[in-house]
């Protein structure tokens, strides 16, 4: 395969990936996206959810926690504030956060309390639907 | 001239004094590096950013943002980053300084103070805080920067700040480094063209949503990733410069203690040469 799509996956605190990769398929805000070489200039906004790197008929898969990418004829980009491999997921601890979340939505308090814990529980599904397939 | 009991117990505490310097320098070393490693990891990120958002303003004509409105100056929010700690040299005064040269131009002023000294300095200055956070110099983490960075956008959006300044230090090498500040919001577009060597196909970018709200999405992005990197930054240069402050202390520790025992040994000399005297001229009466 000639054409690869160079992708580089960086994060405040890391660089969590740079490499060539035949295909990534991700999470925006408009729904499941597959990005391969040669797109065209886009930058998009990220929602909370799976991204999956395609090479060589392998799957790598990270949980990717907001952020945006952004292709370029150089390559692709993706930035955000948090992101893990699917093994480096901490189930025991999503589980927690997820039961922790609900509990807080059953109680409604103020309103931005709500939010928090909408997001907090989508976090902890994204997590846990790789943690869990491992 | 002191008892030799004294200068004795002088060059005691002296010398243990020079223990904790040492000790401290040590600390600050090891922790320096470990600083210097999480300062590199940051970079990519930054520097991404900064460039995405360059595109986004060069390739969209005339997108309106609230980042980008322009500012009276009327309320302006200075954002201080210090060190929790004192005993490293200039570094939390020379911060406080730059800050302070910020507000006193200004009319109508307050400060976030990142860290400790900062609070006490502009407390002590009867400047206005919006607010404060302590604990996070020494290892400053992504969702601290986020929380202050939401801080930062909520002022703003509400109207309680219209242009807002970061002031933090640089680190230039491991012995200088320098107060910097540099101006946050609102976002000038023209800080972005510079960056530009290759042209761009960007009329061609597609933006998802749109233009608008991908801008709206990353400037506060952007925003917690300067924060966070000037957070970085500066506990580096805290901790470059309280090694630095320490590794002269023991030195100047040394030099005391050197002096000192000179003294000492001149006392004790004299001492002895004064008893000899003493038994000699008793002698010499009995004869």
């Amino acid at each position: 395969m000639a054409n690869k799509l160079s992708l580089k996956i960086i994060t405040p605190t890391r660089n969590m990936f740079e490499g060539e990769v035949d295909m990534v398929v991700m999470r925006t805000k408009s729904g499941d996206v597959g990005i391969l070489h040669g797109h065209q200039p886009m930058v998009t906004i990220l929602d909370y959810g799976v991204l999956t790197i395609k090479n060589d008929g392998e799957d790598r898969q990270a949980a990717v926690l907001g952020g945006f990418a952004e292709i370029s004829s150089e390559g692709m980009s993706v930035l955000t504030d948090a992101a893990e491999w699917s093994n480096e997921i901490d189930v025991v601890r999503a589980e927690q956060a997820k039961e922790r979340a609900e509990a807080r939505l059953k109680t409604v308090q103020a309103n931005i309390d709500v939010q928090r814990a909408e997001l907090s529980l989508k976090r902890a599904l994204v997590r846990l639907s790789l943690g869990g397939r491992k | 001239m002191a008892s030799m009991r004294d200068i004795k117990r002088r060059i005691k505490s002296v010398s243990s004094t020079q223990q904790i310097t040492k000790a401290m320098n040590l600390v600050a070393s090891s922790k320096l590096n470990r600083a210097k490693a999480r300062f590199n990891d940051t970079k990519p990120f930054f520097s991404a950013t900064q460039r995405v958002i360059g595109n986004v303003v060069k390739g969209s004509k005339g997108v309106s943002s609230i980042f980008m409105r322009e500012s009276e100056g009327k309320k302006t929010l200075v954002v201080v980053v210090t060190g929790d700690r004192g005993l490293c040299g200039g570094y939390n005064s020379n911060v406080c300084k730059t800050g302070m040269e910020i507000i006193s131009k200004k009319a109508d002023a307050c400060v976030i103070a990142v860290g400790n000294k900062a609070r006490e300095f502009f407390r002590h200055k009867n400047v206005k805080i919006a607010e404060a956070y302590r604990d996070v110099s020494e290892k400053p983490s992504y969702s601290e920067a986020y929380t202050i960075g939401q801080k930062i956008i909520d002022m703003y959006e509400k109207g309680e700040a219209d242009e807002v300044y970061f002031v933090y230090t640089e680190f230039i090498t491991t012995l200088t480094n320098e107060p910097k500040a540099i101006k946050l919001l609102p976002l000038d577009p023209e800080d972005f063209k510079g960056d530009d060597s290759e042209p761009h196909s960007s009329t061609l970018t597609i933006y998802e949503p749109d233009e608008e709200a991908v801008l709206d999405y990353v400037i506060p992005k952007y925003i917690n990733t300067v924060l966070f990197g000037g957070m970085v930054e500066s506990a580096v240069c805290e901790l470059s410069s309280r090694m630095t402050a320490m590794d002269s202390a023991t030195e100047n520790a040394s030099e005391m203690i050197e002096h000192l025992n000179l003294v000492y040994n001149r006392v004790r000399q004299g001492a002895i040469t004064q008893e000899i005297t003493e038994i000699v001229s008793g002698s010499n009466a009995l004869e």
